[in-house]
């Protein structure tokens, strides 16, 4: 409790007091004995609450909420802000707006059909989800992909990272008010759509990446439209940067923005392009290599300052860096079978149906209950383009898992946004959100 | 017990507990009181990261029904570490790392939301994906996924 009489002389007052109190002073006059503390609590007199402290009076302290139906909020993030005029002192984001227990189904699907739910939750990168949850199954089961598998699981989970840093892009520039970047990264992603659309039958919601391989090989003429892509993208690229590298617009809204450090990531646990944008070169496809994607050369691009901008140009840099390995997966693919040979995992294909009682009953047991795995549990982690992406299973030995966890970086992510956004302007809070990257159906699965 | 020079000194401090290796991490079964020091152990020990918390319900498989699962990473040395620790269903209580990884945030209020398991000292442990008033939790096995009645065509009665 601050001394009153101290207080009035501070705010009254046009000079400073020139001497502090004494120690015997103030013990002389205390609180407890001062008269005045007595008449105010018989409310014969009314003390202001001016907080000299903080200089700014509560009532001009401002709760408000963005969100749930916000169109920056990509999605359903809603924000509770406590404002100071224009600062942003407090933020608290509130999820579970998009929870539809995809972990609860998880465990009523066949690790076959697992996949078809797991795609679900990170929409903008449905292929390493699928990926994610086949290679903790494959652990469980202790099987190994035949080569060409991993090749197509590389070339296929890199072109999603290419469409999914397209659509980062494309809204954060929309976010800032940069349309034309918008239309631009829309227009580029839809390249890798369509082929997506060829190889897997649809443009999002893939269900190809499966446990044991892939669904399907590769279309015919596939390598012509991979050529494609990588002869048409880096030229929009540069396009990009002509826009926004040194945009003075764009510089005075990202740079400096939404600033975190190396540190704050580590002890939040933020991962991704957040995390490299503050200077750690750390990037799982280089760590902990998966589906051989050591093998093949590529950089992880680093930023310095942890802002908007660095974010922005990592985005920038792992398209390209995703286009080198592209390119490397494309001219090296290798021949042979696209999914396991072990018939209890792949099921048969159908003119052996005919032919085969074994065959036959591979066939109806993996379609009716599905392979059984081992009793155990598993964490399988991969890079997706938000980050960490982890599955971890259990299995008690039957055919469905008996808990599926993903752990998903964009929920993980979010917990950056008080950090970045304490002390930062309301105008700010769009052009972090949209830095972050978070894909609400990751975040509430 | 596993050979690592990284963990030797956290290994030495707790050597009741049940220490594994698996060919991707390090596995180490706690009791849950020491959750929270060995936890601290690991952060000095280097494990920098809190990557994921979550918990595994074994209802009827285990005479302890829960399991909380916390993985941690290191960023300097390049190892996972998974802890377990097993959480009886009678009194699903565990000490938050939320002092010792500020991440350990919103995953603890998942695990708290989606199975019950109290979690002692989180800051602000409330419900995070399902609504506030809901009741019961999801992730329990013995939470029913539930399902809508469905009348079929020229059917008598509801099925």
């Amino acid at each position: 409790m601050a001394d009153r009489r101290l207080l009035e002389t501070w705010v009254s007052g046009t000079e400073e007091p020139d001497a502090m109190p004494t120690d015997e002073g103030a013990q002389e006059m205390g609180v407890q004995e001062s008269g005045y503390r007595f008449r105010e609590q018989l409310g014969a007199v009314v003390t202001d609450d001016y907080l000299y402290e903080e200089e700014v009076s509560e009532d001009e302290r401002m709760i408000i909420n963005m969100g749930p139906q916000h169109p920056s909020t990509h999605g359903v993030l809603r924000l509770q802000l406590e404002l100071e005029g224009e600062m942003i002192k407090r933020c608290r984001p509130v999820i579970g707006y998009l929870h539809t227990g995809m972990e609860k189904t998880a465990e009523t699907l066949t690790y076959m059909q697992g996949p078809t739910n797991v795609t679900r939750m990170d929409y903008l990168a449905p292929l390493h989800n699928e990926l994610v949850y086949s290679l903790a199954t494959e652990q469980l089961l202790e099987v190994e992909v035949p080569p060409r598998a991993a090749a197509i699981r590389v070339l296929m989970t890199e072109l999603n990272r290419v469409s999914s840093h397209l659509v980062a892009l494309a809204t954060n520039g929309m976010d800032i008010g940069a349309i034309s970047m918008m239309m631009y990264g829309f227009r580029e992603r839809e390249l890798i759509l369509a082929f997506f659309e060829k190889t897997t039958g649809l443009r999002m919601n893939h269900n190809y990446i499966r446990p044991g391989g892939v669904a399907a090989d590769l279309p015919p003429g596939w390598r012509k439209d991979v050529k494609q892509i990588l002869k048409t993208i880096p030229k929009r690229l540069v396009q990009y940067d002509d826009l926004l590298k040194e945009n003075p617009i764009w510089l005075a809204r990202t740079q400096g923005v939404g600033v975190i450090t190396a540190e704050e990531c580590r002890a939040y646990s933020i991962t991704g392009p957040i995390l490299r944008a503050t200077g750690v070169d750390w990037d799982l496809r280089k760590v902990f290599p998966y589906s051989g994607i050591g093998q093949y050369e590529f950089d992880v691009p680093v930023g310095a300052h942890g802002d908007v901008y660095d974010r922005y140009r990592v985005r920038v840099e792992e398209i390209i860096q995703s286009l080198r390995i592209i390119e490397q997966v494309a001219d090296m693919m290798p021949s042979g079978d696209f999914r396991v040979s072990d018939r209890k995992v792949t099921p048969p294909p159908r003119a052996r149906i005919d032919e085969s009682m074994e065959a036959l009953i591979h066939h109806f047991k993996i379609f009716t209950e599905g392979f059984r795995a081992p009793p155990g549990e598993t964490y399988a982690a991969i890079e997706s383009p938000r980050g960490e992406l982890g599955c971890y299973l259990v299995s008690d030995g039957g055919g469905k898992p008996w808990r599926c966890h993903i752990r998903a970086p964009s929920f993980y992510n979010l917990q950056a946004l008080p950090v970045m956004l304490a002390e930062s302007m309301v105008a700010d809070t769009i052009a972090t959100i949209a830095s972050l990257d978070p894909v609400m159906g990751d975040v509430d699965r | 017990m596993p050979e690592n020079p990284v963990l030797e000194p956290v290994m030495e401090r707790f050597p009741d507990a049940r220490w594994g290796v698996s060919d991707r991490e390090t596995l180490v079964d706690v009791d849950r009181y020491q959750l929270a020091d060995l936890a601290t152990a690991c952060r000095d020990a280097g494990f920098e990261m809190c990557v994921d918390i979550t918990a595994v319900d074994f209802y009827r498989k285990r005479r302890t029904r829960f399991q909380v699962v916390v993985n941690l990473l290191s960023h300097q040395h390049r190892q996972r570490l998974r802890i377990t620790t097993g959480v009886p269903a009678n009194d699903p209580v565990v000490p938050s790392l939320s002092s010792v990884y500020p991440g350990a945030g919103f995953p603890e209020r998942e695990v708290y939301d989606l199975f019950g398991i109290t979690f002692e000292g989180h800051p602000d442990l409330t419900r995070i994906l399902m609504p506030d008033d809901w009741e019961g939790h999801p992730l329990r096995k013995d939470y029913s996924v539930g399902s809508v009645p469905v009348r079929f065509k020229d059917s008598p009665q509801v099925v």
